[in-house]
């Protein structure tokens, strides 16, 4: 088995008792990143140099010492490129660290590569990259998921142990599903935002992509807690995350939402989950219906809130900072032409759907509105939580589609989120895990499960997630790029 | 609810430049995502308080403090244009 095949927690134990190195692990990557990353194209960019560098003086006693992390290219890495996946900021380099990079650092990581994205984390299957879309590991005419689909792709494809991307609407859980991989959303407020470039400033979150739950848990211990950078990042205790895997479920209870399991979802999906569920039961877990009422206003809530604020965020680029600039004759020509010619298609549209619910006469229509829905929605999740610990459900109603299906198409896009997006509203966390396969055009594609847990609740969402992965071999199949 | 919602103009307002494809694509795009969205009307709300952040946070302050931080020279490093330590944008004032 190749050294780039292992997880996160097979790499330490092999670099501590120094049957491997930090710049050996390093080399194996870059061979398979040569041999695969041209079909998958989920590197937009890689700084081996650097790597190296820290590599030879990594100490791999630390949490995660000598543990090469992907990062979206949404992070600021000092140094590296952050492009955000759009033309405007093309050629931009980091000069500081997001705290997450911070803190990777200080576990002993070594922050590689930078990972493929939806312009501005916008969109579901990594198309929307003003570089090139993403291949799926597991078939290359299919999306790899998004936004963080470079994230999600290198992890599956065995280019990188583990990768760092963002969650605004499941950006993390959607093409964690697509890709096979495990994906985590942390609670709103458990990581620092602060240097992750802002798309929806009260969604987004940062989280890993690993290949085990295990994983997760040790990159989750290393990038948790309150930021005084981040002003809405929360003083929680940090736990250790490892604490409780290997607990049996014993008096666990799962909700399943009866408004999820409806028409619309792929057979095989529907059939996966179910299996899934069964499954815990065996395990001993109680599974219980919940309803979740308002889940058929997420979709409509999200579209309005993460818009709105987004079209706040990207003000910023302006030609005036930083990125590319355009037009020179006045300032409104140069603002105009240099977003105008900067953002790519989709960017522009949520840019102006989320100028329009803010304009003068329609924000109490639209923004207030769906900010009084997103109350209902987080008051469904918090009424379900007095009676589960988690809530289990499919990640996405379909396995990954084909490249091009849904590009011209906004309303179909966004509604491959309808799983997802809910979370986010209620700030709570959540994780994708592989569940199973789906067979189409004789090619295998992973199917998702999502927990979403209690808020602050991470260590408990990783416990019911790490039984069923160690009673299970779903993990341990391999993308066949 | 498409005859209210112009496109050119609040592509004005957003500061974007369009061309008149973009102009004609969105508006009918973006058209089936406010039908969509106006399912929302049908929801009652009355007396429910909206929800900005998930997290009730309040102001949160910190001492007003120099610090370590970027340089000047930092903070122009990735400008389009600049000069004696400033931006340089287009006049502004004629």
């Amino acid at each position: 088995m190749s050294l780039a095949s292992l997880s996160v927690s097979e790499l330490r134990c092999k670099l501590r008792s120094r049957e491997t190195s930090p710049v050996e692990a390093l080399n194996a990557l870059e061979a398979r990143i040569g041999k695969v990353d041209p079909v998958v194209h989920g590197y937009l960019s890689r700084d081996y140099a650097t790597a190296r560098a820290l590599a030879e003086k990594a100490d791999v006693n630390l949490p995660l010492g000598g543990v090469p992390i992907a990062i979206k290219d949404v992070i600021n890495v000092k140094g590296e490129p952050c492009s955000c996946g759009s033309k405007i900021l093309d050629g931009y380099t980091a000069n500081y660290d997001a705290t997450v990079i911070k803190l990777l650092r200080a576990a002993g990581a070594i922050p590689f590569g930078r990972c493929n994205m939806d312009e501005f984390a916008m969109g579901s299957s990594t198309e929307n990259s003003a570089f090139g879309r993403s291949c799926n590991p597991w078939d290359p005419s299919r999306v790899p998921g998004g936004s963080s689909g470079g994230s999600a792709a290198v992890v599956a494809a065995n280019e990188a142990f583990a990768a760092l991307g963002s969650d605004t609407g499941g950006s993390i859980r959607q093409p964690a599903a697509l890709c096979g991989c495990v994906g985590l959303k942390p609670t709103y407020g458990r990581v620092s935002r602060f240097g992750l470039v802002a798309f929806a400033s009260s969604l987004d979150q940062i989280g890993p992509f690993t290949k085990t739950v295990e994983d997760a848990a040790l990159l989750l211990n290393a990038i948790s807690g309150r930021d005084p950078l981040d002003s809405t990042s929360v003083d929680e205790p940090v736990p250790d995350y490892t604490a409780k895997l290997g607990q049996d479920l014993k008096g666990v209870k799962l909700g399943m939402p009866k408004e999820y399991f409806i028409g619309g979802i792929d057979p095989q999906v529907d059939a996966a989950v179910r299996a899934a569920i069964r499954h815990y039961e065996s395990l001993g877990a109680e599974i219980v219906e919940v309803s979740l009422p308002n889940t058929e206003h997420a979709v409509g809530v999200y579209y309005i809130i993460a818009t709105a604020e987004a079209s706040a965020n990207l003000a910023r680029f302006d030609g005036v900072r930083y990125g590319s600039r355009a037009g020179n004759a006045n300032l409104l020509e140069m603002y105009g032409q240099t977003r105008g010619q900067g953002f790519g298609p989709e960017v522009k549209r949520r840019i102006i759907l989320g100028t329009y619910v803010l304009s003068s006469g329609y924000y109490d229509a639209f923004y207030l509105r769906a900010q009084k829905v997103r109350t209902l929605i987080r008051r469904d999740f918090m009424s379900a939580f007095e009676k589960v610990d988690a809530i289990i459900c499919p990640t996405t109603p379909e396995p990954a589609f084909k490249a091009g299906d849904r590009s011209d198409d906004p309303l179909k896009m966004y509604l491959a989120d309808i799983f997802t997006i809910a979370c986010n509203l209620a700030g709570t966390c959540g994780m994708s895990l592989p569940c199973g396969f789906a067979e189409t055009d004789g090619k295998k594609l992973p199917i998702g499960l999502q927990l979403i847990g209690q808020p602050f609740q991470e260590a408990r969402l990783l416990q019911i997630a790490h039984a069923y992965e160690q009673s299970t071999d779903w993990h341990k199949s391999v993308a066949p790029v | 609810m498409s005859d209210q919602f112009d496109v050119r103009y609040i592509a004005q307002l957003a500061r974007l430049d369009l061309s008149a494809e973009e102009i004609t694509k969105f508006q009918s795009q973006l058209g089936q995502v406010l039908s969509h969205v106006e399912k929302l009307k049908q929801v009652d709300v009355s007396g429910v308080e909206p929800t900005a952040h998930a997290n009730h946070v309040v102001n949160v302050f910190r001492a007003d403090e120099p610090r370590d931080w970027f340089t000047p020279a930092d903070a122009l490093s990735n400008a389009p244009r600049s000069a004696n330590g400033l931006f340089i944008v287009p006049k502004v004032i004629e």
